[in-house]
């Protein structure tokens, strides 16, 4: 990804605040690691070299230590992904209920055609998930923050018109 | 009641009651509600007497080891040196179970209240709950019910005018089922990777930033103030089978039935009549095939097993299979078994937090077999490749995500291997077999 804009600090003025407020809650400062990721993520939609960097400075650890726990969650961005990111629960109590019909339609009707890549227009990116610990309501749906109930194909198509 | 369905006659409703009520929801409503009562009279017992009662009342954890809960809060150093934790694990992402998830979102207060009292019973300032990252609406939901809990002084430096100090925090996770194992979730509050640490030692002496812990199950601390209210001889004659498992258990059911969702039920009872009667019984046209009781992490039944199991720790063992978390999943005959075990060892190994051998090796290559299997390319010394790989991914790991895909494997060889042999003798069509389609 080629960096076209001046990275923009994440850790300033309301953001430093509510940072400091999570720190205290622990008796170290490493311990506000996941919640100052989840807060670039927010910022940038990803998280970035440049926000490890400053995540590792603001938190005294090195840039190397963010890296390795980055990449351990799932939920954290490596890279940039479309507006509406879709996550469909295929794991075997959504599966057998035909989680893996929904993400075709996902996959059809938001363009991406293939798993992880982001449609052309740059709305979606569409992938499978592990249980989203919501089974009795297959297929879950999340679509960034919301997660969507009892979703089938035919379903599908006005979602993607309400995300687009 | 049975979220998202009305309650049935069979239903013992105790931690559901107010599910479905948004009302609930708030400080006022949960205060209506009789709401805060069990702090308040814990506060005024000591620690050690609290401790007691939930011993007597015979609660064990419903996070899936089922461990006596008082014995648990027991460990703990009676004499204070140091200071104490609580974890309150909310990661609720074992396949099939989702009755956490509800009882934050309907009864945020009633986690906040257990959570205090066994707070109190430790001798612990500070409370974290550690919520899976992927839960956004209870996460909103039970941080809105604390800041209302902080703002009517239930919590804080002097909670409920007790001159204690109850702190109270959530902790969001960030996606990685492994954070349900109780040691990967104290290094992911300490802004680690979840690795499992190696026992000894045990989260009462080190835990959490290395000082005396317990950690317990969203479901078994939401339990506690029903049985400070009224008593623990109460709590332990809800019992329908074996005195060893009483009170009330949330089954959280998915798959092919007519109704799933929650349904709260006293221990012992008939799995099958859950299946049948509460749950409406199979889709139209459809026989039941397999279950899985307790979340994707123990053995499989048949329908036979299915249909005399009793839901409760000694009654699941009697089948061959463990009570675990409660999530019951349910297979009619159109599932396909090879498919599905591939599905759930591509789970474990997809979650492996890959530090034994045994575990991140045996789980992808589990996956690989079966994979091969199914595209009809199969040989017939595979299940014993399967079965081998099997034993030597149980008992020697860290922590038992390793034994728990195993068992998968293990039991689904050992109950359908006709279906297994189906492919290798290619009489199923290889790549034809779409999900639940057989
Ligand atoms: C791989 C793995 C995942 C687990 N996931 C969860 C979970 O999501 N929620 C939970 O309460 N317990 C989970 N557990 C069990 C916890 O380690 C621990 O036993 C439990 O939280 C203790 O609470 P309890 O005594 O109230 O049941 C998991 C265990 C393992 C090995
Ligand atoms: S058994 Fe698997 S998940 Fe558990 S500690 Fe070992 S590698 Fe990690
Ligand atoms: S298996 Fe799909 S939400 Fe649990």
């Amino acid at each position: 990804m080629e960096q076209t804009t001046e990275y923009a600090p994440v850790f300033t003025g309301d953001n430093r605040k509510r940072l400091d407020e999570v720190l205290a809650r622990y008796p170290a400062k490493r311990a506000g690691l996941l919640a100052a990721l989840w807060m670039v993520q927010e910022q940038h939609g990803w998280v970035s070299d440049e926000a490890m960097a400053e995540t590792a400075d603001v938190l005294g650890l090195t840039p190397s230590y963010i890296k390795g726990v980055v990449t351990f969650y799932t939920m954290y961005h490596q890279h940039p992904v479309g507006k509406t990111f879709v996550q469909v629960c295929t794991t075997t109590p959504c599966n057998i209920c035909g989680a893996e019909e929904v993400v075709e339609a996902f996959l059809e009707h938001t363009g991406c055609g293939d798993l992880g890549a982001t449609s052309p227009d740059g709305k979606f990116t569409v992938i499978e998930v592990e249980c989203l610990g919501a089974c009795g309501f297959a297929t879950p749906v999340m679509m960034n923050e919301d997660v969507i109930e009892n979703v089938t194909p035919e379903k599908v198509p006005d979602l993607v018109k309400q995300y687009s | 009641m049975g979220y998202p369905h009305k309650p049935h006659e069979k239903e013992t409703v105790i931690l559901s009651e107010y599910f479905g009520d948004a009302e609930a929801r708030s400080y006022d409503g949960w205060v209506k509600r009789g709401g805060y009562k069990a702090l308040k009279a814990s506060l005024e017992m000591q620690p050690a007497e609290v401790v007691e009662i939930v011993k007597s009342s015979g609660l064990r954890g419903r996070g899936g080891a089922g461990f006596p809960t008082g014995v648990k809060w027991s460990f703990m150093p009676k004499e204070k040196s140091k200071p104490h934790y609580l974890c309150c694990n909310a990661d609720e992402a074992e396949p099939g179970t989702f009755k956490d998830r509800e009882i934050m979102r309907w009864t945020p207060h009633a986690l906040i209240e257990g959570c205090a009292i066994a707070q109190y019973a430790i001798q612990a300032e500070i409370t974290y709950i550690y919520i899976r990252g992927e839960f956004t609406e209870p996460l909103r939901i039970m941080q809105a019910a604390l800041d209302d809990a902080y703002g009517n002084g239930v919590l804080g430096d002097n909670a409920m005018g007790s001159g204690r100090r109850l702190d109270m925090y959530i902790h969001r996770g960030a996606g990685a089922y492994i954070c349900g194992e109780e040691t990967a979730l104290m290094n992911s509050i300490e802004g680690q990777r979840g690795n499992p640490r190696i026992r000894p030692p045990f989260p009462a002496a080190s835990g959490v930033f290395g000082m005396p812990t317990t950690i317990n199950n969203v479901e078994t601390l939401a339990a506690v103030p029903h049985i400070i209210n009224r008593g623990p001889e109460w709590y332990k004659s809800l019992s329908l089978n074996n005195e060893k498992s009483c009170g009330t258990k949330l089954f959280s059911v998915s798959g092919h039935v007519q109704r799933p969702g929650n349904y709260e039920v006293t221990m012992g009872f008939p799995l099958g009549e859950l299946i049948n009667d509460l749950c409406g019984g199979m889709r139209q046209g459809r026989t039941l095939k397999a279950c899985i009781p307790g979340g994707s992490s123990v053995p499989i039944l048949n329908r036979e097993e299915t249909e005399s199991c009793l839901l409760d720790y000694e009654g699941c063992v009697e089948m061959g299979t463990m009570l675990g978390s409660g999530g019951v999943i349910v297979f009619d005959d159109s599932a396909d078994m090879v498919y599905q075990t591939m599905r759930l060892a591509r789970f474990y190994a997809h979650e492996s937090c890959a530090q034994c051998t045994q575990c991140r090796e045996g789980t992808g290559w589990t996956v690989r077999i079966l994979e091969r299997i199914l595209a009809g390319q199969g040989e017939p010394k595979d299940l014993d490749l399967l079965l081998d790989l099997a034993d030597q991914m149980t008992g020697k790991t860290i922590c038992v995500l390793s034994d728990s895909c195993a068992a998968v494997v293990i039991s689904t060889i050992k109950r359908f291997r006709n279906e297994f042999e189906a492919y290798m003798a290619g009489t199923r069509e290889p790549g034809v077999v779409a999900a639940g389609v057989g």
